[in-house]
């Protein structure tokens, strides 16, 4: 029972964290559209003023943007669908009577945790050095030519190195959704002489939906602005070849110094990631009931 | 479960899960094995799997001559300090909603929710900006705030869901019994949001020792932590493997273990309840 008095308390309690995430969204924010419209470079500060657009129509026709925006899209894609399928059938597999499943599953979630220029550079090393890495090994073993994995498919490695620490996400989620299918829906599933095919179509992969739904909103948001991975390992190259979209602007804004374009390019990021923003609001609005 | 599961299935998925757990995890495994290693052995072809020369000198090495242990209490006091200021500013508004909701509750869960979707990149210039006005570029208290804040809303969110599931009836009971608001909070709440306050402050420690978009871009050498000190290895000066190998272990470790132990707060803090 929610009195008045209560209320104001309540009102009192929320001001604080309202206030702090107003302003951490807002100042900044409205500091980039301000840098955007000027002529702004560190290296020459006393070349300044208002230009308008120009830093818009100079980010996107830069050849570099079209190669961000594609890149930015080839990786949360591949991304996206190789850990949604590798995580359903994890998720499935774990499901599944396994002597000792808590240490596999301990083993396979275990990627999440590990920040990311750890696992970048392990993989970068250790694993896909083309001389003495443990891939090269396993090719020669087979008698076949090592690939040299940053050389001849830069965007590709990087790709399986995000993947690699999303599949565990993906994987959990799924399974902890599994595990709420009830026990007594798959008893009568099988005392109504349902198959194991047509149990799994009609009732487990519907049952799925959502949490991919959820997977594929969540990851994407932190795709978008995949960053670390791509400056221990590649530093956006060979070329532009695995510039993403969060690493041009990082690569104008502290490599260049050039606020405005840079500026501008976080302002196409921001549009980018709430397009994604409104469908993943709205579809946890929907399951939101206070 | 129901269904009868016949030996043989048993060892056939067995096989199957654990082979599967074992590719996984095996980039990990390799790691921990190449920090035991010496230099040249770590990079000898065919690789040796446990039969080498196990050594600790690599750890001995890093403890010594990287600063090791400066940037590990960087990140400690990164990942504790941001993690105690977000539930000092959390804790009451979760309990504000989730106690005295208003009409207006879902509309601020959920805009709080959106102010996470921003992508660090769309304000990177102006922090960076601000940092240096401020002086705050390779501070411990800059990087704080900025830490908090972009965990905040999954602090406010994953202790909104635990309080709200704390029974109305025990309040009602104790008003009755003449409890303050203030005796209400202290011996009532307090116990019963225990939990789900211990659920939080795990996630939210292992989303910032592992944040390595601020940390690299607004820090330096002083407030470094650990993802910036891995960092400083992908630009290689000889032999270095068994190195990286041996420092990145004791940098995972921490969080590895916390992780295991939190897997379920996990789910529950990333989906923001979707997925129960």
């Amino acid at each position: 029972m929610a009195t008045q008095k209560s209320q104001a308390i309540g009102r009192i309690a929320i001001a604080p964290s309202v206030a702090v995430l107003l302003v951490w969204m807002i100042v900044p924010l409205i500091l980039t559209l301000y840098f955007s419209t000027l002529r702004y470079n560190l290296l020459y500060p006393d070349r300044t003023g208002f230009i308008g657009f120009t830093n818009y129509t100079y980010f996107v026709t830069n050849p570099a943007f079209t190669t961000a925006i594609v890149n930015t899209l080839v990786l949360v894609g591949s991304v996206l669908v190789i850990t949604v399928i590798l995580g359903s059938l994890l998720a499935l597999l774990l499901d599944q009577p396994i002597f000792g499943q808590g240490i596999v599953r301990l083993m396979v979630i275990a990627p999440f945790f590990i920040m990311p220029t750890v696992s970048a550079l392990v993989w970068k090393n250790l694993l896909m050095n083309p001389v003495s890495g443990f891939f090269a090994w396993i090719a020669k073993s087979f008698g076949l030519q090592p690939i040299d994995w940053f050389a001849q498919a830069p965007m590709l490695s990087v790709i399986i190195i995000v993947a690699w620490q999303w599949v565990p996400f993906a994987t959990l989620i799924i399974f902890t959704a599994l595990q709420s299918l009830d026990l007594e829906q798959k008893e009568a599933a099988e005392m109504d002489g349902a198959g194991a095919f047509s149990f799994f179509s009609w009732i487990v992969l519907p049952h799925l939906a959502r949490p991919i739904t959820v997977v594929i909103m969540i990851e994407t948001i932190f795709l978008l602005s995949v960053f670390a991975e791509i400056r221990v390992t590649t530093d956006g190259g060979p070329g532009q070849a695995t510039t993403n979209l969060a690493y041009l602007v990082f690569q104008q804004a502290i490599l260049n110094t050039n606020v405005g374009a840079a500026s501008a390019g976080g302002i196409v990021a921001v549009i980018l990631a709430n397009v994604v923003a409104f469908f993943l609001v709205r579809a946890v609005g929907k399951n939101l009931d206070t | 479960m129901a269904r009868k599961t016949s030996k043989a299935t048993l060892a056939l998925w067995t096989v199957v899960g654990w082979a599967a757990g074992f590719v996984i995890f095996f980039p990990i495994l390799w790691m921990f094995l190449t920090g035991f290693k010496t230099e040249l052995e770590a990079y000898s072809t065919p690789p040796t799997f446990l039969f080498f020369q196990w050594t600790t000198e690599n750890y001995v090495a890093i403890l010594e001559q990287r600063n090791y242990v400066k940037y590990a209490l960087n990140s400690i006091i990164l990942a504790g300090g941001s993690t105690l200021l977000a539930l000092v500013i959390a804790i009451p508004a979760a309990w504000g909603m989730a106690f005295s909701p208003t009409k207006r509750t879902k509309d601020v869960l959920l805009w709080m929710l959106s102010t996470k979707m921003m992508p660090a990149v769309g304000v990177l210039v102006p922090m960076y900006l601000i940092f240096i006005w401020l002086g705050l570029l390779d501070t411990h208290i800059g990087l704080i705030a900025v830490l908090c804040l972009s965990n905040l809303p999954i602090v406010i969110w994953m202790l909104f869901t635990y309080f709200k599931e704390i029974p109305k009836d025990i309040l009602e009971a104790a008003r009755m019994d003449g409890a303050t608001t203030w005796k209400e909070i202290v011996f009532v709440l307090t116990p019963m949001a225990v939990p789900g306050i211990a659920s939080t402050v795990l996630l939210n420690v292992i989303l910032s020792w592992n944040e390595a978009f601020w940390t690299l871009n607004l820090t330096t050498i002083d407030a470094a932590p650990l993802t910036q000190f891995i960092a400083s290895f992908s630009a290689p000066q000889g032999n270095f493997w068994a190195k990286l190998s041996a420092a990145s272990t004791l940098a995972i470790a921490p969080i590895v273990v916390l992780g295991w132990f939190g897997q379920r707060q996990l789910v529950r803090g990333l989906t923001f309840g979707a997925v129960k």
